[in-house]
């Protein structure tokens, strides 16, 4: 039976594909599985896989060309079968350019077995990133950042994921525009029993709290939103002595070179976000409709500048992490991030970001809130400064950081507070391990 | 058990009960001499005699008026209508008078009519002739509304439709009349009103539906099931009242659902079924539920745009692998 090959959902949020090349030619004998092109999605370059074994009977997208999610941009099929009721359908263009009728685009038919078959499908929908080892966590069913924290799921999907204790934003529909279904919470249900994270650190309690909100609460983020909306934001900036931050790196780094490793400052500094995050659940933390999740665990973003733009990477987990492994992450994710080689788990799901100019000398600046996250900070250059310390003027390492807070989540106190121990933190870089 | 034909059926069920109740009365156009238009009414002239078997002057409007004063004054009249293309004449009566007097009188009438006869496309029928009418009845409180789709259900339920004191609108099917099937011999067998029927069980998507698509919804889960899925076929067999507690057990059971009727899609049974399932059972489904209708505009007369009309095997076929994402 023929198999058509469709343009898939390669990110949470793409829309449309474009077809950067195929790796396999029209008349290519083809394997369930295969690479067959490459494909660039709003975020990075994915790799298409085949659905079917067979012949690449036909191209209908060619490269440089863009297709609607759901839209056939090839057929795999044997050699002699008639395949022509396809071709018409889509759009028919030979290979080289084009661009996927619209009227494809409609029907979206996302090759899936039957939702009885005898094994569940190992993860939702089959990605390109089929031959990478399994991801720590499922990836997220949308890219929250963008669509204001909905998530399409099924009212079945949502019934039986509260049922299991499943995070439906955790789980990777497989239904049309990835609608999450009963199937794909069973499988991320199944996932979660089997699979210990990748970075083999066990949860050893909840993943977040949700803490019902108060009117008051409601009344601040209503009043507030009407204001400035939709995240009423608001800046605490505080200036950090980094003295001994640079004495503990160099400590640090000393121990490491025997390894070949070494830490920057900026490590720190997010290992300290991190530890900072940790005592203050209150700024890890997202406004949800009716009531706020505080998270336990520190998934770290970190705002990389790629060339078409920006990209956040996270550190899952980080509060759990020593600075070694978080500064190893970090460059391993960024260079992947550069390449646009990253997959949605790796920059979607942050609890709290952070974001650096220093290296490019600017001295103070404010972040933009990526929601449903509710604080971005925002890292100015370390700079030598004269202060007064004692009573006598002093020249002294000084790096002013910016938190931007959702203020329907985040009050000046608390965002303070938070800043307090982070500053504390790196002015005395041992207070970290307390 | 016999194997009868649904015009059979019907037969049996309204001999047993004219011999059982000396009150009922069958009237319409040729129900006598002529043994009815489609011999659903044959021999029962010669067993009952002209006044319990009576033809009426071709006058809708008048002989279902005078069916519901019969009512009205005790009598349990069975008129036929030659198809329900027919009685549109006769709405007023059915729904101004038959479905509204128990409740305007405060209960002191009853009115234990049924109007029975075909409705639903034959073939190449044209526009007028060929309309499902089972929602102009099933829309006014007042009426039952029943639509069997196998000899069985036609036999039970016409008894049932019989023995009740409301108004029962009764609607059979052209092409259904040399439908053969087993049928109990048992005088007494009774399909109560209100119940469907699951025709066939299946895990993996329901199949709802209603008088003579029961069919078509069989041919098409016997197609699905050489691709591995196992549709659930449930008849209603009666659209108003609904079997509301049928229709969610196999909502839970399969999460996903595809609603076939006959008739249009605007306001049709289908869209009363859906609005009720996503009230009470919004947290059992898996996809959005889709409806397999009769196309919305009136019946071609040409033969290939007829079919093209009508809901098929391969349009449900296809529905149900839209519901499962297939």
């Amino acid at each position: 039976m023929a198999t058509k090959v469709h343009m898939e959902a390669l990110s949470p949020t793409m829309e449309e594909g474009q077809l950067v090349k195929w790796l396999r030619s029209e008349g290519d004998q083809v394997a369930s599985g295969d690479v067959l092109a490459e494909i660039e999605t709003d975020k990075a370059t994915m790799e298409l896989v085949a659905r079917g074994d067979g012949i690449l009977r036909k191209i209908f997208v060619g490269p440089g060309g863009t297709a609607p999610v759901g839209a056939v941009i090839g057929v795999i099929a044997a050699k002699d079968e008639d395949i022509s009721g396809i071709t018409s359908s889509a759009g028919g263009s030979e290979s080289g350019g084009g661009t996927a009728s619209a009227a494809v685009a409609t029907k979206p038919e996302p090759k899936q077995e039957p939702r009885r078959a005898e094994a569940p499908p190992a993860s939702g929908p089959p990605r390109a990133a089929a031959a990478k080892p399994a991801p720590a966590l499922p990836p997220p069913a949308s890219d929250t950042a963008e669509n204001g924290g909905r998530v399409k799921a099924s009212p079945l999907a949502r019934r039986l994921a509260a049922d299991m204790g499943v995070d439906i934003a955790r789980v990777q529909g497989s239904g049309p525009g990835g609608r999450v279904v009963k199937r794909d919470v069973e499988a991320a249900k199944a996932a979660g029993v089997q699979a210990p994270s990748v970075s083999a650190w066990v949860p050893d309690e909840a993943e977040y709290q949700d803490v019902p909100t108060s009117q008051m609460r409601k009344t601040i983020a209503k009043r507030l939103t009407t204001s400035i909306g939709p995240v009423p934001t608001f800046y605490l900036t505080v200036d950090i002595d980094m003295t001994r931050v640079i004495e503990a790196r160099a400590r640090i780094n000393s121990i490491l070179e025997a390894d070949g490793l070494k830490v920057s400052i900026n490590d720190l500094v997010l290992k300290a976000v991190a530890a900072a995050l940790r005592r203050h659940p209150e700024t890890n933390a997202q406004w949800q409709e009716g009531f706020i999740r505080r998270f336990n665990s520190v998934h770290l973003g970190v705002a990389v500048a790629i060339d078409e733009g920006l990209i956040t990477p996270v550190v899952r987990n980080a509060h759990a992490k020593g600075v070694a492994q978080i500064s190893a992450e970090v460059r391993e994710l960024a260079g992947r991030a550069r390449e646009r080689k990253l997959v949605p788990e790796e920059y979607t799901g942050a609890t709290f970001s952070v974001s650096n100019l220093g290296m490019l000398g600017i001295h103070e600046f404010t972040a933009i809130i990526n929601p449903p996250e509710a604080g971005i900070l925002a890292i100015g250059a370390m700079e030598e400064t004269p202060v007064v310390v004692d009573g006598a003027v002093v020249v002294r390492p000084r790096m002013r950081v910016t938190m931007s807070c959702d203020h329907r989540v985040i009050d000046g106190a608390t965002g303070a507070r938070f800043l307090q121990t982070l500053r504390a933190m790196l002015e005395e870089p041992a207070a970290i391990s307390l | 058990m016999a194997v009868l034909t649904y015009r059979e059926a019907l037969n049996h069920a309204l001999r047993e009960e004219m011999r059982r109740d000396p009150d009922v009365f069958l009237m319409g156009e040729e129900v006598g001499e002529y043994d009815g238009a489609y011999k659903v009414s044959k021999g029962l002239l010669d067993e009952f005699g002209p006044k319990r078997v009576v033809d009426s002057p071709i006058s809708e409007l008048g002989f279902a008026g005078l069916g519901v004063g019969a009512a009205m004054v005790g009598l349990r009249p069975v008129i036929e209508f030659m198809t329900f293309n027919f009685a549109h004449l006769a709405l007023d009566q059915v729904l101004s008078n038959a479905a509204k007097l128990h409740y305007m009188s405060d209960g002191q009438f009853d009115i234990p009519i049924v109007f029975r006869g075909p409705t639903g496309a034959a073939l190449q029928l044209a526009a007028q002739h060929s309309q499902a009418c089972e929602t102009y009845y099933s829309h006014a409180p007042g009426c039952k509304v029943v639509t069997p789709g196998t000899p069985a259900d036609a036999k039970g339920l016409l008894k049932a439709s019989i023995r009740d004191d409301d108004p029962v609108i009764f609607m059979e099917g052209e092409l259904l009349y040399n439908v053969k099937g087993e049928v109990p011999d048992d005088e007494d067998f009774v399909i109560p009103l209100g119940v469907a029927d699951l025709k066939r069980e299946g895990s993996d998507v329901s199949i709802i539906t209603h008088g003579k698509m029961i069919h078509v919804a069989l041919q098409a889960a016997a197609k699905l099931e050489k691709d591995g899925v196992q549709a659930e076929v449930l008849d209603l067999r009666t659209i108003r009242p609904l079997d509301m507690d049928a229709i969610l057990t196999t909502v839970a059971k399969t999460n996903r659902v595809v609603y076939l009727e006959e008739g249009w899609p605007y306001a049709g049974t289908g869209a009363q079924v859906v609005s009720m399932i996503q009230e009470e059972a919004f947290d059992e489904l898996d996809a959005p539920i889709l409806r397999v209708t009769q196309a919305d505009i009136p019946m071609p007369y040409a033969k290939n745009l007829e079919i093209l009309a009508k809901p098929s095997a391969e349009r449900v076929v296809d529905a149900c692998n839209k519901v499962l994402y297939r």
